[in-house]
């Protein structure tokens, strides 16, 4: 008897594969861990059990019962409830008030009954062994306070599955044990959870079973005991590394580019020493929440900078703002394209120039032929597929859209090139022409930062790897020296130190 | 260049020839010379009050404050203009007056990324109250000769007003789309996020346009107060929704990013014409409001529905 099974379950988004095939068994009254690398499928799989998304295909029962439309009010009758790692309550209600929205049924009509309220608030945290006034604001408790609050609304709702999704990523160690603690007397009453953690050296302690996720697939399931911490790096990453990145040898240059031990306190940064040759890439490996994405923008001007200096070309300069970035030769390729990499309801051609008014504007005002042959010569150099470069951004594919992005920053013509997750989420037609281009830079003397989440991208494409963790690189690997589990092992063994 | 790309500001350039057609047909005298001068010269501080907004609502956001600050500004042209003052220095104090209010504005919802409802909200009652206090609702009166019409007589007069306001409006229509501010200030509107990590300071050009508002005002509330003999010191109440009003119904989304000054052209024109059309046409003046709010929903509905059409 199980309380989840899924069997073969499968999910694109906009045509590319999140999960390929996920299978996985939850039985009453176990821990069971579910591991792999960024992008492995685990948010996805998450998501589909909470009913947030619907599967492509694959088959789900929950108590024995086949799920067919699920959908987020339906697993929660079922008793799916998750608690991610930043906790989701109402800050302006009571502890009472929130776990009360977890269970009260009655219309939007029915009456309150407060004492029953505020009594089985008591109850439930007393069921996770919390000393927690019930009249307190949510918003004024700490976070793990907030985190067990969450559990007792999960049990208040009568969850017998409960997801947790790193829940120890910020907690000390004293609240940690204090989560096990009640995690265990959760397990012996019969609650089964799926617990998702970076943290290898904490699920012997915790977890039963294992099963690890990689490209979408389920791997394997194993016994906790069974396995150790060098064998489960190895299901993570055990895949051959294809030859679909090909960095060509370029000659390198003088040291462009050279970060002095960098520090931002709102970007969760520090220490962060590096630098970058003319016609190297340089990969910047490192889990969610290592502070990648956040170094990026520290350098590009968008979070202000507390400690060290930035150097490009041996000059110390000042970046308080993008445009400053922009005037000494620094680009910036984001992360969420869609969101900010290109502006959707712009032209083709208006997106191509927008970080490069400059050049196009005399006194005249600004030079639309000049704009067009731009955008023209650009769309043409990396191939985006359009029928004309005055359609808006939104009507292109995202492999285009990525495109019609990095053209913006190639007509700067810059000497530093930051890229973040470049092809995240597009087809590899699109992403080997993107890789291509990227040699291609490194070939005319800039300076490559690639942040990617995707380890074969970052040994096939880098010269040197960065690896972060805790908001430091904690290690610079060459090219010939490194492996998967050499990287992933580094950025595990220090996750969570910050 | 298609058609389908001015949708929008064809719909309400359609509607305004109807009206036309309309009041052609069943009134001819609507035509005669004196009342569309009337028609101009009344709507020329509207439609520079309908510029600044719409870059206002380009770039995102909203100003309220317009009828008081214009209330303020026409005050002080006369109590300035009473001071003896040349009229070449006359215009530059309102334009900086005016400035000065807008840039107020520019600095709280700028910088201080306060929400523009909001601020614009306060400084309508502020500005208000603050000249009720002070002139205690007494109007500006003997003002100087050569303040009416600037000294040059009704008709030369009221050319120059009309011929600064086309300039003025020629000039914004030709800067949006010819300068790197107006580029940036579209990319601001659509996306500020995706506008900041493309090198622009959204910040600085929500700023620049809350100033450039106030300085429209200031010129509107001078060319507006030299039509008179006296300036009452409850002037421009309803003028923000006068403009905004405008705007919208030329097709300017409401959500920024998207509109042309020609739309706000003919949205002036169409909203300005409409209660004399009534009154030509027959039909009892108090519906004028009803059909200018029917008008500003068709407007806000059509665009709707086109957007839905569009995606399609």
């Amino acid at each position: 008897m199980f309380l989840l099974r899924a069997e073969n379950v499968t999910k694109s988004y906009a045509g590319v594969r999140a999960l390929r095939s996920a299978s996985f068994e939850l039985r009453p009254g176990e821990v069971h861990a579910l591991i792999g690398e960024n992008g492995a499928g685990k948010s996805t799989f998450i998501k589909i059990v909470t009913g947030a998304v619907t599967p492509d295909g694959g088959a789900i029962e929950i108590n024995g019962q086949p799920v067919r439309e699920n959908s987020p009010s339906f697993a929660k009758s079922l008793g799916v409830a998750a608690i991610y790692q930043q906790p989701a309550l109402f800050p302006e209600l009571t502890v009472a008030e929130n776990i009360a929205i977890g269970r009260e049924k009655s219309g939007l009509f029915g009456l309150v009954d407060w004492k029953r309220r505020r009594r089985v608030a008591e109850e439930l945290l007393a069921r996770v062994g919390a000393k927690i006034d019930p009249e307190a604001f949510a918003g004024e408790l700490s976070m793990p306070q907030q985190q067990l609050v969450e559990i007792a609304r999960a049990l208040g709702a009568n969850a017998k599955i409960l997801i947790l999704d790193e829940p120890t990523a910020s907690l000390s160690e004293e609240d940690t044990n204090n989560l096990f603690r009640v995690i265990r007397e959760l397990r012996d009453s019969g609650v089964g959870m799926i617990y998702i953690s970076h943290r290898l050296e904490e699920l012997p302690v915790i977890a039963d079973r294992v099963t690890v996720l990689r490209d979408g697939e389920t791997i394997e399931t194993r016994a906790m005991d069974e396995v150790d911490r060098q064998e489960l790096i190895r299901l993570m990453v055990g895949r051959e590394i294809s030859t679909v990145f090909p960095k060509e040898k370029v000659a390198i240059g003088e040291t462009i580019f050279e970060l002095r031990n960098l520090g931002s306190r709102t970007a969760r940064i520090h220490d962060v020493s590096l630098s970058v040759k003319a016609g190297e890439i340089v990969g910047v490996a490192g889990l969610v929440g290592a502070g990648r994405t956040e170094l990026a923008k520290t350098i590009f001007g968008l979070e202000p900078v507390d400690a060290g200096e930035i150097l490009v070309r041996g000059n110390a300069i000042n970046i308080g703002h993008p445009c400053e970035a922009v005037d000494h030769g620094i680009a910036y390729l984001p992360e969420d394209r869609r969101k900010h990499g290109v502006i959707l309801d712009f032209p083709i051609s208006s997106n191509i120039t927008l970080a490069s008014l400059k050049i196009l504007s005399g006194y005249g005002g600004m030079n639309f032929r000049r704009e067009r042959e731009l955008a023209a010569e650009y769309t043409r150099r990396l191939g985006v597929k359009t029928p004309s470069i005055h359609d808006s951004v939104s009507t292109l594919s995202g492999g285009n859209q990525q495109k019609v992005a990095l053209s913006r920053w190639l007509v700067t013509k810059p000497s530093v090139l930051i890229l973040d997750e470049p092809t995240q989420g597009i087809d590899v037609g699109a992403k080997s022409e993107i890789h291509q281009l990227m040699t291609e830079l490194a070939g005319q003397g800039v300076a490559i930062l690639m942040i990617s989440s995707e380890l074969p991208e970052i040994l096939g494409m880098s010269d040197r790897i960065a690896v972060m963790a805790g908001g430091t690189i904690v290690k610079v690997l060459d090219r010939a020296e490194a492996t998967q589990d050499k990287i992933l092992s580094i950025a595990l063994g220090h996750a969570g130190t910050n | 260049m298609s058609f389908s790309r001015y949708k929008r500001e064809l719909s309400a350039l359609i509607a305004f020839c109807l009206l036309l057609l309309a009041v052609g047909v069943a009134a001819p005298s609507f035509f005669a010379g004196g009342n569309l001068r009337d028609l101009l010269i009344n709507n020329a501080p509207i439609l520079l009050i309908a510029v600044g907004m719409t870059l206002v609502i380009l770039v995102g956001e909203i100003d309220i404050s317009v009828g008081s600050q214009f209330a303020v500004c026409s005050i002080l042209a006369g109590v300035l203009a009473k001071t003896g003052m040349p009229t070449p220095v006359l215009f530059l104090c309102l334009l900086l007056i005016g400035a000065l209010m807008g840039a107020l504005n520019g600095v709280l919802v700028g910088f201080l990324r306060l929400p523009s409802i909001i601020v614009t909200l306060a400084m309508l009652v502020a500005w208000r109250d603050l000249l009720r206090w002070t002139t205690e609702g007494a109007w500006v009166q003997n003002l100087p000769a050569n303040f009416q019409w600037f000294g040059f007589g009704q008709t030369t007069g009221e050319i120059l007003i009309v011929g600064l306001t086309l300039l003025v409006f020629a000039g914004f229509a030709w800067i949006l789309k010819n300068v790197r501010a107006g580029r940036a200030l579209y990319a601001v509107g659509s996306d500020a996020e995706a506008a900041r990590l493309a090198g622009i300071d959204p910040p600085r050009i929500v700023f620049g346009v809350f100033t450039l508002m106030g300085a429209l005002v200031g010129l509107a509330a001078l060319l507006n107060a030299v039509r008179f003999s006296a300036i009452p010191g409850n002037a421009g109440i309803g003028l923000e929704l006068k403009a905004v009003a405008a705007v919208v119904v030329g097709g300017t989304a409401i959500t920024g990013g998207r509109g042309l000054l020609v739309g706000t052209l003919i949205g002036v024109a169409l909203l300005g014409t409409i209660g004399t059309a009534l009154t030509f046409l027959g039909i009892n003046p108090f519906w004028e409001k009803a059909i200018q709010g029917a008008i500003i929903l068709a407007a806000l509905v059509s665009d709707v529905v086109l957007a839905r059409f569009e995606k399609k």
